[in-house]
């Protein structure tokens, strides 16, 4: 490693106060942890840096991102019939998980590449190293779209998301917004007619889909039932056949996730080992993860409770399985900056991101995924809910301020 | 007194190797002694002798400019060979070249018992005993024309390799208490002297008279006189409590026993790169140099006098602090780690971290560990929340209360409870921080603006 040290040290003398000596820099603290010691203060410091931190996020990501290469091309060779709809899953295994990683790789690396070059251009520009935010939201962006977004989109959202929703604030740690999801919610908003509809879940590239195959999310058929009694015949049927135990959406494939969605989002098992390491690791607030559980369930059973449409009268957990509920509840709402930041705060935090989510989702139809804004409206909220809680604390102690007063008058 | 037990649950033992064993080891008494105004915090100090004068210990060497009753003086008898200025001509060192034998200022032998508030303060400070005696808020010298609420003494030493005051204390209990009687005649309030709970503290701390004697259990900071302070006696804005050491405490026994100003002071030296740590019976201002001579490690060491998260960086011949009863040696960490290897993507067999982001969490706790003074990363802007709050036994929210000192927002400070900190007490933030924040500097800072405006 001496002669990868000698590089460096000569580049970074050479290019010392140059322009892109941020650039030099950030390869090499990538490469080498720095050889810096504490000057002030504390004169030891723990293991732990930000960037350990994120590669604990990315660790906890990989699950959930083998398992949407593998779920690209299972729904692709369903939809081509290249496999039958009720052939065993590993039935082509290798050519599945080939076909879906070929897919999504252009995907993260369009993501990475257009992110990291707007935060080294604003890095050269302001002459400050970079910071590694973007080392997760790079990896978020891609597991979050459908698959066959066209890149040119993905690049332009994320550079949308990098620059508006981050550097504007000054950068990481700063921004307001979850980063991955203001470039998801542009595309939404932006390319309508490409993000709407069902073509967009899966590839099928040309080819002629088998008879009655028609690529829809389970949210998708369930926005169908909106407006429509419970026991309506023109949907309730359909419902039941695709939601009941044996239906492409039943809870089993839910939580396995064999079913079309967004990449990284369709399999429940895959999040919750990413929710088990970054607990583990304590990376990842549990109090977000369970106070958003406990709201969603508790929003999805009062729907279920006062049931009018087929879509609210779907069993709480089963519709907390669908969708992004699971994906944003481990892996964007527990993003530290955006989230609350207090411990009263996260709780109160993650319980509206819940509950809010599955309103929006089953009230709304056309904006399926209400998760993405319930999450987005609470970022927000987020520093008003801590504003509040801390008020509390300033409040305890000015009353023993008064009560000392007091007693010393 | 009656007596209160508090359990802090908050806090992180960090367990390093090198504490300093139970026995004292002997070397050669320091040549030169020194007192470092830098100690002071905000003092301006202005010289009453010049280099080449005579001094016998307890003689004034310089006072505080904006209040000059507050003097300070020799710890030993010699003459002042040494005036050292660093920026701005600001004095960093008076050195004292020490006499073999040392020579008494004779002050007035009393029982503190029989004397005066006034008679007690005047007598302090007129030794130099006096800065020993410490205020919150702020964590600067005390102001004698104040009258604090109470006054804590912190019995024992919670940080990393921190010296054991039942050791050092053992068989002092007649001077302790002389000092004590002293102490309490400084506040109409209780004087709290806070030991460690189920440990069997020495019968000196137990058998205290005139204080009340509180417990408290739990890691570090628990033994930090702020948080013993915020638990027990909080602070109010306008609110003023003293505090001091156990050893301060002995030393102002000992003045009123003996009418002289006997500074003996017992120093641990400690730390993974120290051969044989030990305890060694020194001075205050005492040099290191004769205890670190052939007793280190080879390579590039960092001399710290106190403990490795609150102390100064001092070099090899360097002095021991006024108010430190530690110094420790540990390996500097100017080395690059190679990112897979030892980097932030290795596995992290040899790196103690507070997160769990590294697998040695789930070694066994009776492990110790020799950490360098590598950063282990850069500094960064805020990102992970909730990390200050899990080592920070305080009622308040530290990340907030830093963020109101970095936009200086001196309403906020206060609404968030700066009155109560020191920078000592967010040590262990710092030490936890993923962001490599220096916090404890963002607090003094803090508390500089407060001096300033509100006090």
């Amino acid at each position: 490693m001496k002669f990868l040290r000698k590089i460096f040290d000569n580049l970074k003398e050479k290019h010392g106060d140059k322009k892109f000596y941020p650039l030099i820099d950030a390869v090499d603290t990538f490469a080498f942890t720095p050889n810096h010691t504490t000057k002030l203060g504390s004169h030891i410091r723990d293991g732990v840096d930000l960037k350990r931190t994120m590669m604990m996020v990315i660790m906890a990501l990989v699950p959930c991102l083998l398992f949407g290469m593998w779920n690209v091309g299972h729904q692709h060779y369903i939809a081509t019939g290249q496999v039958g709809m009720d052939a065993p899953l590993m039935d082509e295994f290798m050519g599945k998980f080939l076909y879906g990683a070929i897919r999504v790789l252009p995907l993260v690396i369009v993501s990475y590449a257009s992110g990291l070059a707007i935060e080294f251009v604003f890095c050269i520009k302001n002459g400050h190293s970079i910071q590694e935010g973007f080392l997760v939201s790079g990896m978020l962006i891609p597991l979050i779209m459908p698959v066959d977004v066209p890149l040119w989109m993905v690049a332009v959202s994320t550079i949308f998301a990098v620059l508006i929703g981050k550097e504007v604030f000054g950068g990481t740690g700063m921004n307001i917004l979850n980063v991955a999801l203001t470039s998801r919610a542009f595309l939404f908003f932006a390319y309508p007619t490409k993000m709407s509809g069902n073509a967009v879940w899966i590839p099928t590239e040309g080819m002629a889909t088998v008879d009655g195959y028609t690529g829809e999310t389970a949210l998708g058929k369930l926005a169908t039932a909106v407006g429509k009694p419970v026991g309506d015949p023109s949907t309730s049927e359909m419902i039941q056949s695709n939601f009941a135990e044996g239906g492409i959406f039943d809870l089993h494939n839910s939580i396995l996730g064999t079913i079309p969605g967004s990449i990284g989002e369709t399999s429940v098992i895959a999040i919750l080992l990413g929710a088990v390491f970054l607990l583990w690791v304590g990376v990842a607030s549990w109090r977000v993860m369970v106070s958003m559980f406990a709201g969603g369930f508790a929003m999805a059973a009062i729907f279920n409770a006062f049931a009018v449409n087929e879509f609210m009268a779907l069993d709480p957990l089963h519709q907390l399985m669908i969708g992004g509920f699971m994906f944003g509840m481990v892996f964007m709402a527990t993003d530290p900056v955006t989230a609350a930041q207090t411990n009263t705060g996260k709780i109160i935090y993650g319980f509206f991101c819940g509950f809010f989510g599955i309103m929006i989702r089953v009230f709304n139809p056309a904006y399926p995924e209400g998760i993405m804004l319930a999450i987005l409206f609470m970022n927000v909220m987020a520093p008003l809910i801590d504003h509040y809680v801390i008020q509390a604390n300033v409040k305890r102690r000015q009353k023993r301020l008064k009560a000392a007063a007091a007693a010393a008058s | 007194m009656s007596s209160k037990s508090f359990k802090i649950r908050k806090g992180l033992n960090i367990r390093l190797q090198g504490e300093a064993d139970k026995v004292y080891a002997t070397a050669d008494p320091s040549e030169t002694y020194a007192i470092k105004p830098p100690d002071f915090h905000g003092l301006v100090p202005k010289m009453m002798v010049k280099v080449g004068e005579e001094v016998k210990a307890g003689s004034p060497i310089f006072h505080d400019k904006y209040n000059p009753k507050i003097i300070y003086t020799a710890p030993v008898s010699g003459e002042v060979v040494e005036i050292k200025r660093g920026e701005k001509r600001r004095i960093l060192e008076v050195k004292i070249l020490a006499d073999k034998e040392t020579q008494y200022e004779t002050f007035k032998q009393a029982n503190p018992t029989d004397l005066s508030r006034e008679d007690i303060i005047d007598a302090l400070l007129q030794s130099g005993l006096w800065p020993f005696i410490r205020q919150r808020p702020l964590a600067v010298v005390a102001n004698p024309e104040e009258m604090p609420k109470s006054i804590f003494i912190s019995a024992f030493d919670s940080s990393p390799l921190a010296p054991d005051n039942d050791f050092v204390l053992h068989g002092h209990g007649e001077e302790f208490q002389a000092g004590l009687d002293a102490v309490a005649k400084l506040t109409t309030g209780k004087v709290h002297l806070n030991v460690r709970a189920g440990q069997g503290s020495s019968k000196v701390f137990t058998n205290s008279k005139n204080v009340q004697v509180n417990s408290f259990a739990g890691p570090h900071p628990a033994g930090n006189v702020g948080v013993q302070i915020h638990h027990a006696d909080p602070i109010n804005k306008g609110e003023v409590v003293w505090y001091l050491y156990p050893q301060d405490v002995l030393a102002i026994g000992r003045f009123f026993q003996q009418g002289k100003l006997d500074l003996s002071r017992v120093i641990a030296l400690t730390g993974s790169e120290v051969k044989h740590p030990k305890y060694y019976k020194t001075v205050v201002g005492a040099s290191i140099k004769n205890l670190v001579a052939g007793n280190v490690e080879d390579g590039n060491l960092r001399y710290i006098s106190g403990s490795p998260l609150t102390g100064t960086s001092i070099d090899a011949e360097g002095y021991i602090g006024f108010y430190d009863t530690q110094a420790t040696v540990l390996p500097e960490g100017d080395e690059y780690k190679f990112v897979a290897t030892k980097g932030w993507m290795g596995p992290g067999f040899d790196k103690f971290s507070a997160s769990r982001t590294f697998p040695t969490w789930m070694m066994p706790k009776s492990k110790k560990w020799r950490l360098d003074t590598n950063t282990n990363g850069e500094e960064r802007a805020f990102v992970m929340t909730g990390q200050y709050d899990k080592v920070f036994p305080f009622d308040i929210y530290p990340v907030q209360l830093i963020k109101s000192i970095m936009i200086n927002d001196i309403e906020e400070m206060e609404n968030l409870g700066i009155y109560e900190v020191a920078p000592e007490d967010f040590a262990l933030c710092e030490y936890v921080c993923t962001s490599k924040i220096n916090v404890q500097k963002v607090v003094r800072d803090g508390l500089d603006v407060i001096k300033e405006e509100c006090m």
